[in-house]
């Protein structure tokens, strides 16, 4: 088993050890050791939750920055349709890419086929599939890792279909390719990412053996680069291209669920709270009726990832107007895009794996073992969950303790105990000599 | 000395919809934390869901206990409610008392104890009318 790469850094000169990270962490991937947050590696999912939570901005996403694409001959940068809700809507997309192309990039391309060849190439496997249902969606790393990590008996549902950003970046390389006479490895596609997981997916992707985009820069990192130039592009007045169809849009906060499957059948479940709630209900074979779950484990989608700027709730309605005000054309030829199908070019390359976290124990009578020994310091916890161990809670503690990673008393109502216990044991002992004292003084009287 | 062993119990209540299932998320919790494998905690959690499920639908109450031994899963699940008065009759497919309420929440498939027994290497049934029902659901971890 591989260890995870993670794409978030703690900078110990800003930490202060505030716990907000370790609170706001939905897999308990966080401890606090000597006032300083740490990552339990085995359970993190990449989310960002913990880089929304940390008020001295001290975890960094390892995301790329500007100064480093020129190791490639050629750049195409590729941003997710959340970068078009970043900015006031009379900016359209067209005049954003053309500020990419200003700003170091040599191109930009869009998901807008890819989007759509996706939700196509969904409907075709829906309709030949015959295994267990629901289907998961697997377009969001965090949901897959959280599956990789939690729920490996779904990992067979999770829909073995490459990502629109993926396919976007192998097409942009062909075409490039053939436009400049490079070969596709002097040609780097950079994606603009609204999280950190999908910076991770590059480096370890799930389904791939290798990942078509070789790198990725945050839509924060970018944003004040962008602003400027979208002006000079603005105030210009040249004419710039603009997006033919409002196809892939959406995927900034829902992915385009498959027509072919009545509305009814389908679920779009958002952010990691609730997606764990459907994933152990799916556990539990209580959604075998329904057809296809997509989930997300940012709470709005794309729009609300870790490395966004814009509030979602705008940058949503800001998607929607944008789906407005462009033409609802499909960019799909469908006869091509069956022929390609068919011809394997969407499917996933490599199985899903499991990564099970690291176990209590690697025998099950030792695990089980370690268990009891968890119950009974649990039992004796105030499960209170108040931190102060630098676990997120009593439980996660007292796993801790078991598994050798910290004393039990790093509790503070464990010591107190302890020290009470002692105290106790002292008086006992003075208690005694006082006791056999006082009967020499009455014997005296 | 005594074989190892986990023990976990959990008090069900009749009609409580909004918690109806979290027993068997604990449990199915409890066995990843194990280091379980994959099939087999997905059998447990299928069967502990449909034994908690018929608890909340049809008794007045129960209590489920989990027993994790290095060799087996044993789930004693006992209620007391209203009992089976044909047991070979429940454990066919299709056959549900449901009320169409239950049926319009999902349930009353007539999948309850046959899915129980398909996803259990044992499956004992013991019922009285008027008094309760005791399922015993193991399943072999080696």
């Amino acid at each position: 088993m591989d260890a995870f790469y993670h794409s978030i850094r703690f900078d110990s000169s800003r930490c202060d050890g505030c716990m907000s990270c370790m609170r706001a962490c939905p897999t308990r991937a966080i401890r606090i050791r000597r006032q300083l947050a740490c990552l339990l590696e085995d359970r993190c999912i990449d989310c960002g939750e913990c880089i929304k939570a940390c008020a001295r901005s001290a975890i960094e996403p390892l995301t790329e920055t500007l100064a480093n694409l020129t190791k490639f001959a050629c750049t195409v940068a590729i941003p997710s349709p959340a970068l078009y809700t970043q900015f006031d809507s009379d900016i359209t997309p067209g005049v954003i890419l053309e500020a990419l192309r200003r700003c170091g990039f040599d191109d930009a391309a869009t998901l807008s086929w890819s989007c759509s060849a996706v939700t196509r190439a969904i409907e075709y496997f829906v309709a030949d599939y015959r295994g267990q249902y629901p289907l998961i969606s697997s377009f969001c790393p965090s949901v897959v890792r959280l599956i990789q990590v939690r729920y490996p008996e779904l990992l067979g549902q999770l829909l073995p279909i490459l990502s629109p950003r993926e396919i976007a970046a192998r097409e942009a390389k062909q075409r490039k390719s053939a436009d400049t006479g490079l070969s596709p490895d002097q040609i780097g596609a950079v994606y603009v990412t609204p999280c950190p997981a999908k910076m991770v997916s590059i480096v370890d992707h799930p389904g791939m053996e290798r990942s078509h985009i070789d790198s990725a820069v945050g839509i924060g990192d970018l944003f004040p680069v962008l602003a400027p130039l979208i002006r000079d592009v603005q105030r210009s007045g040249g004419k710039v291209p603009e997006l033919e169809t409002a196809a892939g849009l959406g995927w900034a906060f829902s992915i385009g669920l498959p027509s072919s499957l009545p509305a009814e059948d389908t679920m779009s479940v958002w952010g990691l709270p609730n997606v764990v709630r459907i994933l152990d209900d799916i556990d539990k074979g209580r959604l075998s009726r329904y057809a296809f779950v997509e989930c997300h484990a940012c709470p709005e989608g794309c729009v609300s990832g870790a490395l966004t700027v814009e509030n979602p709730y705008v940058a949503r309605a800001r998607a929607l107007r944008l789906q407005q005000s462009l033409a609802k054309r499909d960019p799909v030829d469908e006869a091509d895009l069956r022929a390609r199908y068919k011809r394997g070019e969407f499917g996933t390359t490599a199985p899903f794996d499991a990564r099970p976290p690291r176990p209590l124990d690697c025998e099950i009578a030792g695990a089980i073992a370690k268990m009891k020994e968890r119950d009974r310091l649990v039992g004796q916890l105030p499960g209170i969950d108040c931190g102060a161990c630098g676990a997120p809670s009593c439980g996660a503690f007292a796993e801790d303790v078991v598994v050798g990673d910290i004393d039990e008393g790093a509790c503070v109502f464990v010591r107190e105990r302890r020290i009470e216990d002692a105290v106790r044991h002292l008086a006992g002992f003075f208690d005694l000599r006082a006791g056999s004292g006082g009967a020499l003084t009455g014997a005296r009287s | 000395m005594a074989e190892a062993e986990v023990v976990r119990t959990y008090e069900v209540q009749a009609g409580d919809f909004s918690n109806a299932g979290r027993a068997s998320t604990s449990i199915k919790d409890t066995l990843k934390d194990l280091g379980l494998a994959a099939p087999l905690v997905r059998r447990v959690a299928i069967a502990a869901y449909e034994a908690e499920m018929n608890i909340v639908m049809y008794a007045q109450r129960g209590t489920m206990r989990l027993s994790v031994t290095p060799t087996a899963i044993v789930l004693n699940v006992r209620d007391e409610g209203p009992g089976i008065p044909d047991i070979t009759l429940a454990m066919q497919e299709g056959y549900s008392t449901a009320t169409p309420q239950m049926r319009e929440m999902g349930f009353g498939a007539g999948m309850g104890l046959p899915n129980i027994k398909r996803n259990s290497d044992e499956l004992t049934v013991t019922s009285e009318v008027g008094r309760g029902t005791h399922l015993s659901v193991r399943v072999n971890v080696s």
